[in-house]
């Protein structure tokens, strides 16, 4: 009678977790905590306040990133200029404060040229009919170019310390950065689920016909997730400019590759219409343990990317098969 | 006659809902067998089943004197059965023959495809379907009826012994229809046996042999057509008595809301005038592709126009996209539910709320219990058959998907609706209820302009009905004066 009863609880478990609409973030989060379990065997090192910390602070730019790419994907788009929005707004921030520009106007000037790039992404894909993909990937292009052509390829270095505290600093144990983090993912997460705007998000990517005879401004939606993906990723470059103390003309290089990772691992479709912000959390959880612990374990870098590359296909593979058995 | 298909005690649960409880089901050999039952009623899972897409949890099944395994859609074409859904599985961008041949094109011995043996053997399929066209034509560019044909002509390239069909006639006009029904004789001749599902009663004694009726996934009764009648069929179907398939209309059409002065689209739409009066339906028939879904989408703002005046109260009415409509209380039911009706991957309430969120936002942010509560009463009103308001809209059957699309419609509160096919895909016993709510609106001075393919309904519910053709209305008539008649020949394009 009472192996019965748990073999019954035990497959009510599973249904539950089957037909919870968290379902791909539950599994993303169990991969995450296997892994680090992994590492905390693998590397004595790996489990201690420092490097938790160290890990909590490389995460937290691609995951401000990656939030952006969420609320992309979720409308059927993708954002392949994040990283070169990254490099253009800190290389500019970097050479306003060396020509003496008062501190907070070369960051708000400099914000506003990476925005600028996210506008003119928005712009395009919701006005014309050019894919997002090719768009921004012509976009990536264009900020990487701007970026160099200013700084004429170097670094732009020499800040005031004032500047390098923002992105080195802490309060109480914790850096600044993750603080960042912490806030975009709670906004993000509150406006994807509890907003009209969010919720328009994802119903977009779900069926733009039936969004737009319901009334609904699509362009508008449209425009706004990649002006969005633009403020969050010049955002990302302020403080990587700050942390670095230089405005780096090739920094953020590849960092779309690992947003949009991190969004497809935390189980939002690539297609649109579903996914969440908890899931993109866990996602950039899961891509920086991965590189973190790699690290540690002093794996080459070029395996890392291999390493990452599985990983990566495994996630998404693992939940596709899932769906698959409905 | 022998039984081709025998399907026994077939049982599925979804979720711990028993979708069929025991179903006995088979099939005579060159017989059409029609399927029946309310939306929900588990006509769709049982051919699901059939055709692999889902795997039941206990039942036998035999074909053709073996018991079949079905793993997958593939295992059971082989066997011969074919399945022609609702949703045609072409692919537009390519040709008829293409389409036929696909992934088992005849090969040349270098192994490159051997187009002239394809053609031929393509020309020759749509000749035993009487269809005239090229085997080359690209199939986006057929239409619906056309279509189906080709779905026929692959079925049959398999050897089908059986094919099923998926409501085959709801988007076809009444000559293509007929058209369909000769083939489907001409397939009984050569001992092919047909499933049918329809929800059109009908259809039953014109081409049915025998009759299967579903209710709430139970076998209600298997019988020959010729021994049952539409009433008893109704009865089975819905489990009571439906005395009136439409309900008494109580209210009078009152002052004018809205006019629509000399509306136009080069090709589409020529001087469209009508006007519409609070607490009136005006019924829009005519024939597919006559005008009517484009006619609504202009004057909804879904599509551009070339000119046009639409006012309202009086007041010139400026309208350039569905936003303006909507501002203005004017919503539109569009006729194609998934494509333009649902988001499938959100959950009924929010398919519901979608064009009216912010009546459920408090300060900025959507306020949930709010929203479950205002979805909460157009989800029983329509009597939503749905464990709850938060399981995925495409969980549902049709019928009670295009319940929520109402109910979203309801919601926003307009004072005028276009419905376009309102009660297409919906059962007997549901419709009844979209009628009775149709009144209800009218009865407190809403309008309604209802397009429908169905004549009786339109005759059963309108107040004043245009009828068009070619895109121009060829006849305006008054409820005392209406009939089936008058109606043909205005939708044949005579001007009344």
């Amino acid at each position: 009678m009472g192996a019965t009863k748990n073999s019954l609880e035990k497959r009510g478990f599973f249904d539950k977790l089957n037909n919870s609409y968290y379902k791909p973030e539950i599994y993303a989060a169990i991969g995450l905590f296997g892994l680090s379990i992994i590492l905390s065997f693998a590397s004595e090192y790996f489990l201690t306040a420092n490097n938790i910390i160290n890990l909590f602070r490389q995460v937290s730019l691609n995951a401000i990133i990656a939030c952006g790419m969420t609320f992309v994907i979720l409308t059927g788009g993708i954002d392949l200029s994040v990283g070169s929005i990254v490099a253009v707004t800190g290389t500019f921030i970097a050479g306003f404060i060396k020509s003496g520009m008062p501190i907070p106007l070369s960051i708000l000037i400099g914000l506003a040229i990476g925005i600028g790039f996210g506008v003119i992404n928005g712009l395009i894909v919701a006005y014309t009919n050019i894919p997002a993909i090719i768009v921004t990937l012509a976009s990536m292009s264009m900020a990487r170019g701007t970026a160099l052509l200013y700084s004429n390829g170097y670094p732009i270095s020499g800040m005031p310390a004032i500047f390098k505290e923002f992105g080195r600093g802490y309060i109480g144990p914790i850096p600044n950065p993750v603080y960042i983090m912490i806030g975009i993912v709670i906004f993000s997460g509150i406006v994807l689920t509890k907003s009209k705007f969010g919720r328009h998000v994802y119903a977009l990517g779900g069926n733009e016909e039936t969004v737009r005879l319901s009334g609904i401004n699509v362009k508008k939606i449209k425009m706004m997730v990649y002006v969005i993906s633009g403020t969050l990723s010049a955002l990302s470059g302020l403080i990587l400019c700050s942390r670095l103390g230089s405005g780096q003309p090739l920094s953020g290089d590849g960092w779309e590759l690992d947003a949009i990772a991190a969004v497809v691992v935390g189980g939002t479709s690539i297609a649109g219409g579903r996914g969440t912000i908890i899931g993109t959390l866990i996602g950039a959880f899961v891509i920086g343990v991965l590189n973190n612990g790699l690290n540690l374990l002093n794996v080459s870098p070029y395996l890392q990317l291999v390493v990452k590359g599985i990983v990566i296909i495994g996630a998404v593979f693992v939940r596709a098969g899932f769906a698959k058995e409905k | 006659m022998e039984n081709i298909l025998e399907m026994k005690k077939i049982n599925k649960q979804f979720f711990g809902v028993k979708a069929l409880d025991n179903v006995d089901f088979s099939v005579k050999r060159g017989e059409v067998h029609i399927l029946i039952g309310e939306n929900g009623a588990g006509k769709s899972t049982l051919m699901k089943i059939l055709s692999g897409a889902y795997h039941m949890d206990s039942g036998t099944i035999k074909f053709d004197g073996e018991e079949l395994h079905i793993s997958n859609p593939h295992y059971i074409q082989n066997k011969g059965i074919s399945i022609i859904y609702q949703e045609f599985n072409l692919i537009p961008e390519m040709s008829i023959a293409e389409n036929i041949f696909l992934g088992r094109e005849p090969k040349k011995k270098t192994g490159l495809i051997d187009w002239k043996k394809m053609r031929e053997e393509t020309k020759d399929l749509l000749n035993k379907l009487e269809l005239d066209v090229d085997p080359k034509t690209i199939v986006k560019t057929l239409s619906v009826a056309q279509q189906q044909f080709v779905e026929i002509a692959k079925a049959l390239s398999f050897g089908a012994k059986l094919i099923i069909m998926d409501e085959p006639s709801a988007t076809l006009t009444p000559k293509e229809i007929e058209r369909l029904f000769l083939v489907i004789k001409e397939l009984k001749e050569h001992n092919v046996s047909i499933i049918y599902i329809s929800h059109h009663l009908d259809e039953v004694f014109q081409i049915g042999d025998s009759l299967t009726v579903l209710r709430d996934g139970k076998l209600v009764n298997s019988l020959s057509v010729t021994s049952t009648n539409k009433n008893e069929i109704i009865k089975m179907m819905v489990g009571r008595e439906l005395k009136n398939t439409y309900p008494k209309r109580s209210s009078k059409p009152g002052k004018t809301l809205l006019e629509i002065k000399n509306l136009s689209k080069k090709n589409v739409l020529k001087d469209i005038e009508f006007t519409l009066h609070e607490g009136e339906i005006l019924g829009v028939a005519g024939l597919v592709g006559s005008g009517r879904t484009e006619m609504a989408r202009a004057i909804f703002g879904a599509d551009s126009k070339d000119s046009g005046e639409i006012t309202l109260n009086g007041n010139d009415l400026k309208i350039n996209s569905p936003k303006d409509s909507i501002k203005n209380k004017i919503g539109l039911l569009p006729e194609d539910r998934k494509r333009q009706g649902v988001v499938l991957g959100m959950s009924v309430k929010s398919n519901i709320s979608l064009a009216s969120l912010e009546r459920v936002i408090k300060r900025i942010l959507i306020n949930g219990k709010l929203e479950q509560q205002k979805v909460g009463h157009y989800f029983d009103i329509l009597k939503i058959k749905a464990p709850n308001q938060d399981v995925l809209i495409q969980s549902l059957s049709g019928g009670n998907q295009q319940k929520v699309v109402l109910a979203k419609w309801l919601f926003t509160d307009c004072d005028i609706f276009i419905f376009d096919e309102p009660t297409r895909g919906i059962d007997v016993g549901a419709k009844y209820e979209i009628y009775q709510l149709m009144n209800k609106l009218t009865d407190h001075g809403k309008a309604i302009i209802m397009i429908s393919s169905e004549m009786p309904e339109i005759i059963g519910m309108s107040d004043n009905v245009i009828v068009m053709h070619n895109g121009e209305i060829t006849g305006k008539f008054k409820r005392e004066e209406l009939t089936q008649e008058k109606i043909m020949t205005s939708a044949a394009g005579e001007v009344n």
